[in-house]
């Protein structure tokens, strides 16, 4: 014995992960030592910047793996083998990253709620209090949620880069925690916001429990927690089948429940409800990509080998998925809550492009593989969604955003800005041609069909068609029905939310026209190294 | 290279050689009328000062780009007078490659002097005709859009090609038709003509991708190559097709109704586009495919009974009306019936389509540019019951229309004369039934033409109170001047068979076959018919008065004719009738089945809905249960497929 070995660190390779906790960590001294007038601003610069020279390292990083290529430096596992750098992970850390640039944006914009941010003034005052009431008159802010919000996109750059159990979980709950605590800080109708963080906190940990209890009989079967390994004693077959379907199942329901799938899905309503808009898009947006890229990673490295015996259940769960999220879509009165049975749909659909996939030999040159696919689908979506969601703070009456359905009646009217692009964000989630949806719809079914999961895209199909049908139940709402006396107005948002809208509808057009050059980018992405 | 049709005569491939020098002329042919209609259609009211004089400087250039054009290859050998151009590829898809490319050779170097020469012309003399318009600029635009889009026709490489031009000079056609738009009459005869011409594009798309289908490309130099190998049945196919698409853009049985509608449109429209160029694409299209036509006799034998079906009809059409510009239409559409009939003929007749094509060019619009004078200095009035004795009020337009009306009715010496008659021989020669109908379209062409120069130049005068009919501007006299001199001149093209020997590149070498009679008996028998026409029209209108108004007991070919032969009556009753009728029922099942089972599946769908939200009560514990029992289903379908 020689003593105590320090853990190799591959600095380079981890820098993104480093560089946004680092700069979350001075968010919070921030806090500390920064005046109270003058946090707003450094909190908003200090975390586009942290964000930025992540993407900056990240494409750094990207461009000397070079994956893809056949040089054997095309990933690398780092850090004594807690994470895995390779292509898939670097793309979700790029989409991940540039997505909470965009949220950062969004939770920055002040103009709204005229002058402050749409957080509470003061998360401890109870709702209806004096105190409440003393923290809005004096204009009081929570300028932490930055911090918070870096936290969890550094929880979100691990997981799906995580390469053994036990980092997976951790990176679960670093990006689980900060996201239960900004639930609950809507400045509006704080009540709903702080039960939908309850109820997301105490599901959360539930499932959370299923997942540790999932890694514990996975290691039971393998005797590790490394992806490789489990790999392994799933080829070799250590003969306690049991265990390893047992630890699929807990580890399944983990990940599913992130994601929100059926029947994991009864907290994404609410919460996506409850919490302030901003959060939501956060959540909808980049949570997707970590928790699809970690769900990829585990089952495509860790339990490729039996695939077999759990494509099966995915088919189930897609299927549920699809059709509780676009036929209970049917009949919501809330836009926000329709969006977030829209994300359960789109979740299954999502989850039908995981069902892509097959052997690297079974893999014709240039079709799309799974993994492409679903990255595809997450890029798509995530910027739809944003956007669709910085629409929804826009829109206004005196109580804060008019969410209710019916408020939206002849926007068209009103404000045909917002109404067209709200529309034709609405027509790229329901997968129109020229859209992005279209194409990422395409992708997933493809891969899925190529796959044999034939079944599952014939329920897709359908379920895009009931999809279809509310989301052009809004367009008809607001562009052929007469507009209500008292209806909400739009105001215009600062700069700040004009880009997101900006973006996310550019994107979404431009994936749409010419999908072409993304598409060949995932071809180099490459494959999950293990 | 070439092969024997079915005749045994060799068809000629479409071969071009390098454009070299003769690029920059060729691309700027198209580029400058294109680049006037586009700023006059784009700069808006900046270009109304200047825009009539940009849109005739523009196709003047363009003429004097063919003229260079036509002598450059005049000076070659007639083997090396193909050109080919390709510019850019167009699309490519699969196998199939369109390149956007230009042909030039003899067929389309004729053309393009038509075009852009007569065209020209009449841009000059609308400077006059439409200087009281204040959209005069936007009316130039159009006529440079229809030039640009006319030569395209003629110049692609392409089948698409050709479509993409057909559908530019269906827009332009269309545009100018209606371009009074604020008469209800004129906007309906726009639709009209769109909507028919809509019958005949049908034709030609699946024409094209029948074309496609077969031999796997579109271009003309890879079609004509591989046609001989092809089946009977399909070129037959292929011909009919073409053959619609022909009736459709020119005006042919039983697609001819909008002809006579479309004079509504300005005179300088009906002249250009109604008369001299657009309306002959048909024509085109069929001798520009001789190589598809060559191997099937059944399309060819189509394409003369049109013509001859068209030519009768028309003929007879311009006997009755009253309105001289559709005198004059009935009269396009018959004499468009000869060149079709003519390029029906097959080798033998192609060249004198194309020969009567640029001849009736040349006194059509001299013709329908003298109308268009007429009606300047009589108040727009049409009706030539309210015209008489103008020869005297309007000297230069009577001797100019003289000159088209001699050459029209085939007076020996005129062109009209030289190309007509060409074609009747040829009739005659391979059919004597075609021959012996078209004999008689002559000789009533004689008889409306007469009717028409009687009542409108000679008599008592019948003016409207206030009318003061004067001579028109010079502006406008010039062109009709030149025009007449053509008219009077053109038929020296034929001169020791030089258009035959000159399009024989393009349309083949007929073999040589002995008319019935001695050619020069039937041109004196050809006279002789037309004589006994103008001789009746004389002895009916000019020994006694015209009426003001149109007496209303006629003979029932009098009626018929002034109905135009029932053609509106016919569609009505065969297509538009049934056709309304299927889309009610249509919409009937539409709104029974289709609506209601889609709100059926709705309403099912919202049902299960309202089900599945009951699971959604807001409460944490239920949703933990749930969670609970998706673990479970999880596990259980995990198990059921491994350990089942």
């Amino acid at each position: 014995m020689n003593g105590f070995d320090a853990p190799k660190i591959e600095y380079f390779q981890v820098s993104p992960i480093l560089i946004v906790l680092g700069v979350a960590v001075l968010g919070v001294l921030v806090e500390a030592f920064v005046p109270r007038r003058r946090r707003y601003g450094v909190q908003v610069v200090l975390a586009l910047l942290g964000l930025l020279a992540a993407i900056v390292t990240s494409v750094m990083v990207f461009l000397d793996l070079n994956p893809g290529s056949d040089s054997p430096k095309s990933g690398k596992v780092v850090a004594e083998g807690a994470l895995a750098v390779d292509g898939p992970a670097l793309f979700c850390w790029l989409l991940i990253l540039v997505l909470a640039v965009l949220s950062v944006l969004l939770f920055a914009e002040r103009h709204l709620e005229g002058g402050v941010l749409s957080f509470a003034g003061q998360a401890a005052a109870l709702p209806g209090t004096e105190a409440e009431r003393e923290a809005s008159t004096r204009g009081l802010e929570h300028t932490e949620v930055f911090p918070l919000m870096l936290f969890a996109v550094g929880g979100m750059l691990m997981f799906p880069a995580s390469n053994d159990l036990l980092t997976m979980f951790v990176a679960l709950e670093v990006l689980s925690l900060p996201l239960y605590l900004l639930c609950g800080l809507a400045r509006r109708r704080r009540l709903l916001s702080q039960e939908a963080a309850m109820k997301y906190f105490l599901l959360g940990a539930f499932s959370s429990g299923f997942f540790v209890y999932g890694i514990a009989l996975v290691y039971g079967y393998a005797g590790s927690m490394g992806f490789a390994e489990i790999a392994q004693a799933v080829v070799s077959s250590t003969g306690s089948e049991g265990l390893l379907l047992g630890g699929i199942a807990m580890l399944s329901v983990g990940l599913l429940f992130k994601i929100g799938a059926a029947p994991f899905h009864a907290w994404t309503p609410d919460v996506y409800q409850g919490a302030p808009t901003a959060v939501t898009a956060f959540m909808a947006a980049a949570t997707k990509v970590a928790a699809f890229g970690a769900l990829l990673r585990l089952f495509y490295v860790a339990f490729g080998a039996n695939r077999t015996d759990w494509t099966p259940m995915i088919w189930v769960v897609a299927i549920l998925t699809m059709v509780v999220g676009s036929v209970l879509a049917l009949t919501q009165t809330d836009i926000k809550r329709m969006l977030a049975y829209s994300s359960i749909a789109h979740a299954g659909f999502i989850l039908t492009g995981f069902l892509g996939i097959r052997s690297l030999n079974e893999v014709a040159g240039g079709s799309l593989t799974g993994v492409s696919a679903v990255l595809f689908y997450l890029t798509t979506y995530g910027f739809t969604t944003l956007a669709a969601f910085a629409l929804v703070t826009v829109v206004r009456d005196a109580g804060g955003e008019a969410t209710h359905l019916s408020r939206w009646q002849g926007l068209g009217k009103e404000s045909p800005l917002v109404a067209g692009l709200f529309a034709f964000l609405l027509l790229a989630m329901a997968g129109i041609p020229l859209t992005s949806g279209f194409t990422g719809k395409w992708a997933v079914f493809a891969a899925a069909m190529s796959a044999g999961a034939w079944p599952v895209v014939v329920v897709a199909v359908l379920m895009s068609a009931v999809a279809a049908y509310f989301y052009v139940r809004v367009i008809v709402l607001m562009f052929f029905a007469e507009p209500i006396g008292e209806g909400p107005s739009v105001t215009t948002p600062s700069v700040l939310t004009g880009t997101v809208i900006a973006v996310g509808v550019a994107v979404t057009l431009l994936l749409g026209l010419v999908p072409g050059a993304l598409i060949d980018l995932l071809g180099r992405v490459g494959v999950f190294i293990r | 290279m070439s092969v024997l049709a079915e005749e045994g005569h060799h068809v000629p491939v479409v071969d071009p050689g390098a454009a070299g020098s003769m690029a920059l002329p060729l691309v700027l042919v198209i580029a400058l009328p294109a680049f006037g209609a586009a700023v006059l259609l784009l700069g808006g009211r900046l270009t109304d000062r200047w825009g009539h004089l940009l849109g005739c400087l523009t196709v003047a250039a363009s003429f004097v780009c063919s003229v260079i054009l036509f002598i450059t290859i005049l000076g070659r050998d007639a083997s090396d007078r193909q050109v080919g151009l390709d510019l850019w590829t167009w699309f490519s898809t699969g196998d199939w490659k369109v390149q956007f490319g230009l042909l030039y050779d003899p067929l389309s170097a004729l053309f393009l002097l038509l075009i852009t020469g007569v065209g020209g012309l009449i841009h000059v003399y609308s400077i006059g005709y439409m200087e009281h318009d204040e959209r005069r600029r936007r009316f130039f635009g159009y006529l440079n859009l229809f030039v640009a889009a006319m030569l395209m026709l003629v110049l692609a490489s392409d089948y698409v090609g050709v479509f993409l031009g057909w559908e530019g000079v269906g827009l332009a056609s269309y545009l100018l038709i209606g371009f009074w738009q604020y008469k209800p009459t004129a906007a309906a005869a726009a639709k009209k003509a769109f909507v028919i011409n809509r019958v005949g594009d049908i034709g030609l798309s699946l024409g094209v991708g029948l074309i496609f289908a077969t031999f796997g490309t579109t271009s003309f130099a890879r079609v004509s190559e591989l046609t001989s190998g092809a089946s009977g049945g399909v070129m037959t196919a292929i011909g009919l097709l073409l053959l619609l698409a022909a009736c459709g853009k020119s005006a042919q049985f039983p697609l001819q109704t909008w002809l006579l509608d479309a004079m509504e449109g300005p005179t300088p429209v009906s002249a250009l586009i109604h008369a001299a160029t657009m309306v002959t694409a048909g024509v085109y299209l069929i001798v520009r495919s001789q190589f598809i036509f060559e191997y099937t006799s059944d399309a060819r034998l189509a394409v003369a009974v049109i013509g001859t079906i068209t030519l009768l009809m028309g003929a007879w059409i311009g006997c009755a009306k009253d309105d001289i510009k559709k005198v004059l239409a009935g009269s396009t559409m018959s004499q468009i019936g000869y060149m079709v009939l003519a390029a029906g003929l097959g080798v033998a007749g192609y060249a004198f389509a194309i020969f009567h094509l640029l001849m009736h060019g040349f006194f059509k619009a001299n013709m329908f540019l003298g109308a268009g004078s007429v009606m300047h200095g009589t108040n727009d009035d049409v009706d030539m019951r309210h015209y008489g004795a103008l020869r005297k009020a309007m000297p230069v337009t009577f001797l100019t229309f003289t000159m088209g009306y001699l050459a029209i009715i085939g007076f020996p010496g005129f062109d009209g004369f030289w190309s007509k008659d060409k074609i009747i021989e040829v009739a005659l020669t391979q059919n004597v039934w075609l021959g012996l109908c078209a004999l008689f379209g002559a000789g009533v062409t004689g008889f409306y033409m007469t009717r028409l120069m009687l009542m409108t130049f000679f008599g008592k005068s019948r003016w409207e109170d206030g009318v003061h009919p004067h001579e028109s501007p010079k502006v406008m006299t010039i062109p009709l001047m030149v025009l007449a001199a053509l008219s009077l001149l053109g038929g020296l093209l034929l001169l020791n068979d030089w258009i035959v020997d000159f399009l024989s590149p393009v349309t083949g070498v007929a073999p040589h076959e002995e008319p019935p009679l001695p050619a020069v008996v039937l041109s004196v028998i050809a006279v002789l018919v037309v004589a006994v026409g103008v001789a009746i029209a004389w002895m009916v209108f000019s020994r006694r008065d015209v009426p003001r108004t149109a007496p209303t007991k006629v003979s029932v070919f009098t009626t018929a004719g002034r109905n135009e032969l029932y053609g509106d009556a016919f569609n009505d009753a065969i297509i538009v009738g049934p056709g309304k009728r299927f889309n009610v029922g249509l919409a009937a099942f539409d709104n029974g089945f289709v609506d209601g089972g889609a709100m059926g599946t709705a309403s099912a769908f919202r049902g299960l809905s309202g089900r599945l939200r009951l699971a959604q009560n807001g409460f944490v514990r239920s949703y933990a249960l749930g969670l609970l029992g998706g673990a479970a289903l999880v596990l259980l379908a995990l198990l059921v497929v491994n350990l089942g």
